[in-house]
């Protein structure tokens, strides 16, 4: 178990399966709601998980000690795809656990960004394998003074990247999103939606017609384009739309 | 030349597979998705009269050759559906699936179907895993016939009642759609099932028990629906464990005029569709099987519908065994 910061903990689990960096798990622990959460943390036989407390499964999930036990399925999900030439990693808020993997396996160009330095998570463990982290906070408090997108924007301007990979709130996925545009470069960029099998199969989690637990989570600058509901809606639990603007 | 097109009852469909009801078809985008995968037609998700969330997760989890759910019929209720079934009709054949606690929700939420653009009406009779709801209703036959009923009165559209295996009078529910004037039954939906975690001691899914599907409930199906043939006049589309061509004609040979698949759109991908049609239509071409019904019914001794047909070599051959014995 490691205190990332105030709100934020990784757990630590033996675990053998082949895990992709980018793909999700569903956590349960008993008389909890089950909760999908990104895998943070690779190695051959054990995983992690980093979990920031919101609500009631998070905060629970934090009262767990070492020795305690949650069930684990998956891994679900596409995950990324680390073999698209200069890459840009960007970790916004608990995000940021989504794509550390990407980070140690690929060594690519980071950033991670966070409203201040308290919740920044993570960036030991990102330094030791990236070339160059960055790190921005809204209020300045450590690193670039400014957003995720800002600070990308002025990487890309000193240096060529062919895609930025980046997981974090989703307006700040839909500015990545705008900025590679205007850039001309690709993107990957791992999305969230409210899901119940995490497996593909009930279809409560989709994004236009992509299921994001089996389609995505992460999708790429060819699929973006086609999911209208992007930064406009999402579906609550009856399937019902919500928009979120 | 071999024809895919299946015929249940008065309606045709160009593909004999369809999307069965819960998978990919909540929304109207993935309904079209589906369509365009190779499915004769999609099964919307089951609706009811208000908004529901479901039961809360865990509500699936994979088990051996199979898995578990208990979604518990979230959807957005019929008045908000519309929207839904207005991005997919244009797209193709829906079905619009429905539940209600009785003969007159039911009525009033096929109108809307009907009036929403949907093709036919499968009635779900038999959800495992919603009180008050599904196999509750469905698995008593006069509940069973006030229901189509009331429904057949209701609409001018197909009535089709899709029925539970977890019943031992399986053959009495289906007379009962029959005697109502249902014009199809869609068998199997899953069997009540559950798992449960030995370090927890406890079983996983919140709702406790939920209902199985996939390749593991396949001969379970199979029997129903040939169970079925042997009493009922009316068609049946068959329904459980489907993910290959084969799985496909037995239900075909069991007496199935379409088939319907859920779980291997998950463990296939949405192109299973596709690989079904394929093998089918090869296999048929090797067998001497000009057309889905003619296949129908095969595995029956004798009086399988089916065998009133003469376009297949195969069944010749074996009258000639027969009474060679
Ligand atoms: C693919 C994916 C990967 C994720 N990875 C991480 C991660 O690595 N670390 C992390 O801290 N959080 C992650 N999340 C978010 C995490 O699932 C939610 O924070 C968690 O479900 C909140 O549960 P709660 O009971 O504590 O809060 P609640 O009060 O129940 O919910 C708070 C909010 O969390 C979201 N949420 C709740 N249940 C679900 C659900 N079943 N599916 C999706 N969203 C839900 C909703 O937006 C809800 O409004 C991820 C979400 C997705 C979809
Ligand atoms: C996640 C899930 C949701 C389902 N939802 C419904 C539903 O809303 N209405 C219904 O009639 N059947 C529902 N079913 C049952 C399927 O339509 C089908 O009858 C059953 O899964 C057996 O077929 P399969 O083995 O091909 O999945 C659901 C099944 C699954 C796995
Ligand atoms: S959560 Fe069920 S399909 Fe994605």
């Amino acid at each position: 178990m490691i205190e990332e910061s105030y709100d934020t903990k990784t757990f630590v689990f033996g675990w053998n399966e082949e895990v992709r960096p980018g793909q999700f798990v569903m956590v349960w622990v008993p008389g909890l709601d089950e909760i999908p959460m990104s895998v943070s943390g690779i190695n051959a036989r054990t995983k992690s998980i980093t979990v920031k407390a919101i609500g009631e499964a998070t905060r629970k999930i934090h009262e767990l000690g070492v020795g305690d036990r949650i069930r684990i399925r998956g891994p679900y999900g596409n995950g990324f795809d680390l073999s698209r030439g200069e890459m840009l990693v960007v970790g916004g808020g608990v995000g940021t656990a989504a794509v550390i993997p990407a980070i140690v396996q690929s060594g690519a160009d980071a950033i991670i960004a966070a409203r201040t330095k308290d919740d920044v998570i993570m960036d030991d463990l990102a330094r030791r394998y990236s070339k160059d982290l960055r790190i921005a906070t809204d209020d300045g408090s450590m690193g670039f003074h400014g957003n995720a997108v800002q600070l990308m924007k002025e990487m890309a301007a000193e240096k060529r990247y062919d895609c930025v990979l980046a997981c974090g709130p989703e307006v700040m996925l839909y500015f990545t999103y705008k900025a590679c545009q205007d850039l001309g470069i690709g993107c990957q960029l791992s999305m969230e939606r409210y899901m119940k099998c995490g497996a593909g199969i009930c279809g409560c989690c989709v994004m236009d017609d992509m299921r994001v637990c089996k389609d995505g989570p992460v999708f790429d600058e060819r699929q973006i384009p086609l999911l209208t509901e992007f930064w406009k809606s999402k579906r609550d639990p009856c399937g019902r739309i919500v928009s979120l603007r | 030349m071999v024809s895919l097109i299946a015929k249940v009852g008065a309606l045709s469909f160009d593909k004999p597979g369809m999307v069965a009801s819960g998978i990919m078809d909540e929304t109207g985008q993935s309904m079209v998705r589906m369509l365009g995968c190779g499915a004769g037609a999609v099964v919307s998700k089951s609706v009811g009269m208000k908004p529901n969330e479901g039961h809360a997760n865990p509500c699936f989890t994979e088990t051996e050759g199979g898995m578990v759910n208990a979604m518990g019929l979230p959807n957005p209720g019929i008045e908000l559906f519309e929207e839904e079934m207005k991005v997919a009709v244009p797209h193709g054949k829906i079905i619009g699936s429905i539940y209600g606690s009785g003969p007159e929700e039911f009525g009033a939420l096929a109108g809307k179907m009907e009036d929403y653009g949907a093709c036919a009406v499968e009635l779900n009779l038999s959800c495992p895993h919603a009180k008050g709801y599904g196999m509750e209703v469905g698995t008593d036959p006069r509940m069973v016939r006030d229901i189509v009923s009331a429904v057949k009165s209701a609409v001018d559209i197909p009535v089709w009642a899709k029925l539970t295996p977890n019943s031992h009078i399986l053959a009495d529910i289906g007379m009962a759609v029959q005697e109502a004037g249902g014009d199809a039954v869609v068998a199997v939906n899953t069997l009540k099932a559950m798992v449960i975690s030995p370090e927890f001691a406890r079983p996983v899914l919140s709702n406790r028990f939920g209902g199985l599907s996939g390749k593991v409930l396949k001969p379970v199906g199979v029997r129903a629906v040939y169970d079925l043939r042997t009493v009922l006049d009316i068609p049946i589309v068959g329904v459980g464990g489907i993910s290959t061509w084969r799985d496909a004609a037995e239900y075909i040979m069991a007496g199935a005029s379409a088939f319907q698949v859920g779980s291997a759109v998950l463990t296939e991908g949405p192109c299973v569709f596709e690989c079904i049609n394929e093998g089918l239509e090869a296999f048929m071409h090797d067998y001497g099987y000009g057309s889905v019904s003619a296949m129908e019914g095969a595995a029956h001794e004798r009086g399988g519908r089916s065998n009133r047909e003469c376009d297949r070599g195969v069944l010749r051959h074996q009258d000639v065994r027969v009474r060679m014995e």
